[in-house]
């Protein structure tokens, strides 16, 4: 029983490991330095612990809202609405080959 | 000094002739160059172009032809937002070099209503923050501080607009980003209902979050530029075809009536706590100046108010993790050295984004992973329901609700950076609203003992903009917290 000031701060559970981190950087195609994983180890593990409140409400016969728009995805017709122009669109390419995207060789 | 006037006074003289666009611009050209080497507002100036749109519209304005009233006047886009041929970079390094094919919608309505876009506006990386801290290029200050934040993510759309740099600003509000910084910086910021403008060309962060708004002096000037901005575009599929009201009218109103018969709901949740107790007595003081303007205004309470923060930074970072896995340095942006695909993708994206997208990257990936994204995710979509709900029970019995911007005014540059969650919970009475998707603006309320600006918010229900401009109206013209402006500038002389 915790008396009048007697009760002991017991640290919360970790949540996120490093490991952890290394498959979601994995997941999310970032390479991150050895500092990087240390920091996002501390800093999403006191984010997740904080996200925890969300546990003290009863949301069993709650709808998710995904969205707040209440309206369908609306179709239109399929036909082509802006003219070709590759120079437009290979114009930022980091690497190119006249009409073409230029990228690593992936299969040998 | 030209640049002080608000857009309604330029727009007079420009369409009585005693003012050209050309005047006008030149006017903010100049006070950019005396300015931001101080401010550090603006990512790129586009002065040329500035200053030939200005001139067609003089010319067109000659031939008898009248855009209306942003025709000639300066505005900033924030950097997230496609200018045609001019860099967009969402201050992001994996951006630096990106100039857009394409104008977007809210870009080109600007164009058609004859507005003169002197440049793009600084933010946090990818509008992912609240004190324009995150940005890769540039750290935007505060006009009525030097040494404190102008908030986020729309801090350079903020700063330009409180420091005379442009009449108006174009900003984004995903959890507070246009309403915080306005706050901040004493000027009026506006998000409107999710759906009423559109985000085609805009940089996604959060998609079922973002929304586009106005940034100006005042309410009238505010509704200006919201009424060229608002409207169906099918290029948007979650844009709305419903008619756009005349928001002027709706200024007019709360000018001409003020604020009688409004029923205001002041939600407890949004007070105490660690609050700086002059924003409390500010928004208080508020709240009476609404009662003597005839409102009925009532305690409400919006119970779920405490969870907001941590549903938003569930659902954001998980879109957002979805919405920038397209930085791939393959079709455009940053592409790093690197030894075969999957090490090109890692590589470019660890060396394009700065650390706080990667930390929402990560955390957002982590909460849509495998075994974690009922806990997280769904989980926190089912709150967001209830926070909804709330808003739904109070506007039952309210035109609007009112609350503080923020528990502080604007803080010092640096003293949030090292403990992110202490920078989350600076939006804590922004995010219901945008998770809601409801429409909100900031007017000016008062001013703390520090001489920083307080804000005060104001909410509508679901396409409510035309109540929630009566009633930002209605406190304006009973009060003159608007017409003050940051001091160094006041002064006459360039800030230190």
């Amino acid at each position: 029983m915790a008396g009048s000031g007697g009760r002991c701060y017991t640290p919360p559970p970790v949540k996120v490991s490093v490991d952890d981190i290394r498959h979601v950087a994995l997941l999310a195609r970032l390479a991150l330095t050895p500092e990087e994983e240390a920091e996002l180890t501390t800093t999403l593990d006191s984010i997740l612990q904080h996200m925890d409140q969300l546990n003290r409400l009863d949301t069993t016969d709650v709808e998710p809202t995904a969205h707040v728009a209440s309206v369908a995805a609306p179709f239109r017709d399929d036909v082509v609405t802006n003219a070709p122009d590759a120079d437009a669109l290979l114009a930022n390419a980091p690497a190119r080959d006249d009409d073409l995207f230029l990228v690593p060789k992936i299969i040998d | 000094m030209l640049t002080d006037l608000t857009i309604a006074a330029a727009a007079e003289r420009l369409r009585r002739g005693d003012l050209s666009a050309v005047e006008l611009t030149r006017a903010a050209l100049d006070r950019i160059a005396a300015t931001d080497s101080a401010i550090h507002a603006f990512l790129t100036v586009t002065a040329d172009e500035a200053l030939a749109q200005a001139a067609a519209v003089d010319a067109e304005r000659k031939t008898g032809h009248d855009r209306g009233p942003l025709a000639g006047i300066p505005i900033a886009v924030k950097d997230v937002i496609a200018t045609k041929g001019v860099r967009t970079t969402a201050a992001s390094k994996i951006l630096a070099d990106f100039v857009p094919p394409y104008d977007a919608t809210v870009t080109r309505r600007l164009r058609d209503a004859g507005a003169v876009i002197v440049g793009k506006v600084n933010c946090d990386e990818f509008a992912m923050g609240s004190s324009n801290e995150n940005s890769a290029f540039a750290l935007t200050r505060n006009p009525w501080d030097l040494d404190r934040v102008p908030g986020g993510s729309s801090g350079g759309s903020a700063a330009a607009v409180a420091a005379r740099q442009a009449f108006a600003s174009l900003g984004t509000d995903t959890g507070g980003s246009i309403r915080l910084p306005a706050g901040y910086t004493g000027i009026v910021g506006m998000k409107p209902t999710y759906g009423r403008v559109s985000r085609f060309g805009v940089i996604a962060y959060a998609s079922s979050l973002d929304q586009v708004g106005p940034m100006a002096r005042d309410v009238t000037d505010c509704a200006l530029v919201l009424q060229a901005l608002a409207g169906h575009d099918p290029r948007d599929s979650t844009s709305v075809d419903r008619p756009v009201p005349d928001y002027g009218a709706a200024v007019a109103r709360g000018a001409d009536e003020g604020a009688r018969g409004l029923r205001i709901a002041l939600p407890r949740e949004y007070f105490g706590g660690g609050m700086q107790p002059e924003v409390e007595a500010a928004v208080r003081a508020a709240a009476a100046t609404f009662t003597s303007g005839g409102a009925d205004v009532q305690d409400a309470s919006l119970p779920h108010t405490e969870y907001a923060v941590s549903c938003y930074y569930v659902l954001a970072p998980a879109e957002a993790s979805s919405n920038l896995a397209r930085y791939d340095g393959i079709r455009y942006g940053l592409r790093a050295p690197a030894d075969g695909l999957l090490d090109l993708y890692r590589k470019s994206r660890a060396a394009g984004f700065g650390p706080e997208v990667k930390r929402r990257i990560m955390l957002g990936t982590y909460v849509l992973s495998s075994g974690y994204y009922d806990a997280y995710y769904l989980k926190a979509q089912k709150v967001r329901t209830l926070i909804r709900r709330d808003f739904e029970r109070v506007f039952a019995d309210a035109d609007v609700i009112v609350t503080p911007v923020a528990p502080t005014t604007a803080f010092r540059i640096g003293e949030k950076t090292a403990d992110p969650l202490q920078m989350y919970l600076s939006d804590v009475f922004m995010i219901s609203v945008n998770l809601a998707g409801l429409p909100g603006i900031v007017v000016p309320c008062g001013v703390d003992a520090a001489g920083m600006p307080i804000g005060l918010q104001i909410v509508g229900p679901p396409f409510g903009e035309e109540v929630v401009l009566r009633a930002a109206r209605a406190f304006e013209a009973a009060t003159s917290w608007h017409q003050l402006r940051p001091p160094e500038l006041a002064e006459g002389k360039p800030p230190k």
